[in-house]
């Protein structure tokens, strides 16, 4: 480390109390920045796990569709109208429902009933107890073990309950990449069983799941989809889709935004006035040192060093808290949506960086201004 | 014949303009020489400091020239002159201007590492220098923990350790008692000055006149004479 950024960091680390104020500030703003982000990411998630579970490069659906738990059942006739699209590998019907399920103590429990295609099972989750092939037996259902699953009364193969006064029974255990938004458990079963176990409307058909030949047919498909009047969204367009309805048309993005913001003000404001407050505690001797020869781009290194360090060690800190508070939610709150993404952490230190650059060009300004001559004059 | 160490030429300083102009300093010329210690003294507000801070290139004049070894020092660009000032003069503020969160060490190493000295060696020749001062022992402390004395000398060790051709005092006793500002001073005298190095010190403590080889006087921005009372006496 050259020399004068070994006296920046001495100048800096060893005003401790000033130092201490500083870490916590940009501490406590990196943490409240990362937890609100981190919670609404874990939510946008979960909010897509159905998405995120099934696959299929190409979701077929009603056009009014928000979400992917407010499904709008498609007439049959459109499984066969996407299927001879030109460039359609194969196209499958999926039925996403709930259902309220009586448990083998008597109690009622809600849970999301998943249909998968009776001749392929595509989207079948991974089994982690049992074989998939069970789930053509009579009155068999796949249950996730996903943070609900423990609502299901922890089944094992053969636990049985009643759906709709239709017998079910457990074949196997399966996981899945994401738990869902809604704190229900997931069971799967064949398509047809779910149309026949569960009340419906006319319609059964949740969505089309489509795989094109080619990636290139992306495009035709979709248009082919929209002239018959419904809407044909890739995986991640149907995702972000999902993610700008919460965002954008709940309110709950709006409020999360507010306290990051909220979060950033705090931030800046303890940093900016701590190192206000340090620089200027330390101007004159800034100005001694103009006046001993160090130039004025070398005085505003040492104080953007500074200020980068104590900012990237507060964001260190702040990250390292927030893991381990998500980890220890996680241990006591299994249901605990909360996920820390590469662009919240991006965000955060974009963040970080707005305040570092705020509070150290206030300092700037204060030690450019300082002239060698006024310390002469006292 | 003593070689000249600062040769200012008709400096002239003034602060505002029109109605408001003020000079401070009007029409300044004199010599200073290596191996001399010289005194620039007059009452508040004559323009000692402000002819300092010209001599020393740290104020600009309105008009007038400073050669240093035959350099017109007021032709350099802002970058040379910083690095004129960094190797050529040695400076000792009147309130010290120590940084109280670094050791009293650090602070004498600071213009060898603003001239990108790697940190051990400037730490060994701060060390040495504070061996001159007699604060060896201090070098780990803070200068908070320090007299006013030590604080002062730690200052010394400061200015002196880029091996300064010319040293700039400003007020050096203004914060001391009178015998520990005669002790620094005499100190000064017997160690600082060589036959290389120019010191020119502005002051008003008349206890200190006698450590001077020639005292410039000032008065209203204009130096009025001087006088040879050291080397006379």
């Amino acid at each position: 480390m050259p020399g004068n950024l070994k006296i920046a960091y001495k100048l800096l680390a060893n005003d401790r109390a000033r130092f201490a104020a500083l870490l916590l500030g940009i501490t406590f703003a990196v943490f409240l920045m990362i937890a609100v982000t981190s919670m609404f990411s874990g939510t946008l998630k979960r909010a897509s796990a159905t998405v995120i579970n099934l696959g299929g490069s190409i979701w077929v659906m009603d056009p009014s569709i928000q979400t992917v738990a407010n499904t709008i059942p498609l007439p049959d006739y459109v499984l066969d109208e996407v299927r001879s699209i030109p460039g359609v590998k194969f196209a499958v019907p999926v039925y996403a429902g709930s259902a309220l399920l009586k448990l083998r103590d008597g109690t009622y429990q809600s849970a999301n009933i998943v249909g998968l295609d009776d001749a392929s099972l595509f989207g079948r989750p991974m089994l982690i107890s049992g074989h998939i092939e069970d789930i053509f037996a009579e009155n068999a259902f796949i249950a996730v073990k996903d943070s609900e699953f423990y609502k299901l009364e922890n089944p094992t193969i053969g636990t049985d309950f009643e759906i709709n006064d239709h017998r079910g029974v457990i074949v196997g255990i399966a996981k899945v990449a994401s738990s869902g938004l809604f704190g229900v458990p997931t069971l799967y079963t064949t398509y047809y069983r779910a149309v026949y176990y569960i009340p419906n409307m006319r319609f059964t058909i949740s969505y089309i799941l489509v795989e094109p030949k080619t990636p290139a047919d992306v495009a035709a498909i979709k248009r082919q989809v929209a002239a018959a009047g419904y809407l044909a969204l890739t995986r991640d367009e149907f995702i972000t889709k999902i993610s700008d309805f919460y965002k954008y048309q709940t309110g709950i993005g709006v409020n999360l935004m507010l306290m990051t913001v909220i979060s950033f003000i705090i931030g800046l404001s303890i940093s900016g006035q701590t190192f206000y407050t340090f620089i200027l505690e330390n101007v004159e001797r800034f100005g001694a040192l103009k006046a001993i020869g160090a130039k004025g781009r070398e005085l505003v290194f040492m104080i953007l060093f500074q200020a980068a360090f104590v900012s990237a060690t507060g964001f260190g800190i702040g990250v390292g808290l927030c893991s381990m508070v998500i980890w220890l939610a996680r241990v006591y709150l299994p249901d605990y949506a909360a996920i820390m993404t590469f662009p919240n952490l991006g965000l955060a230190f974009g963040m970080v960086v707005v305040i570092a650059a705020v509070s150290s060009y206030v300092g700037v300004r204060k030690v450019l201004t300082i002239e060698p001559f006024d310390i002469f004059r006292g | 014949m003593p070689r000249i160490a600062i040769q200012a030429t008709g400096l002239t300083k003034w602060f505002g303009e029109g109605e408001a102009r003020t000079y401070a300093v009007r029409d300044v010329s004199f010599d200073a020489y290596f191996g001399e210690m010289l005194y620039v003294v007059g009452p508040s507000g004559s323009g000692k400091t402000t002819m300092l801070s010209m001599i020393s290139g740290i104020l600009r004049p309105n008009a007038g020239k400073v050669m240093v070894e035959g350099t017109d020092i007021w032709s350099l660009s802002d970058n040379a002159l910083a690095a004129f000032r960094l190797h050529k003069i040695g400076f000792v503020f009147q309130d010290y201007h120590l940084f109280p969160r670094l050791t009293t060490a650090e602070n004498v190493a600071i213009p060898l590492i603003l001239q990108n000295r790697d940190w051990d060696e400037a730490m060994d020749e701060a060390m040495h220098d504070l061996e001159v001062v007699g604060l060896k022992d201090k070098a780990p402390l803070p200068p908070v923990k320090l007299s006013g004395g030590e604080q002062q000398r730690v200052a010394i060790a400061r200015a002196i350790v880029s091996r300064p051709d010319i040293m700039i005092f400003d007020e050096p006793t203004a914060s001391l008692d009178g015998e520990t500002g005669r002790t620094i001073v005499s100190f000064v005298r017997q160690h600082v000055l060589t036959d290389q190095r120019c010191i020119v010190m502005v002051t008003h403590d008349a206890r200190i006149y006698e450590f001077a080889d020639r005292i410039a006087k000032m008065e209203d921005g204009r130096l009025t004479g001087t006088e040879r009372e050291k080397l006379d006496a």
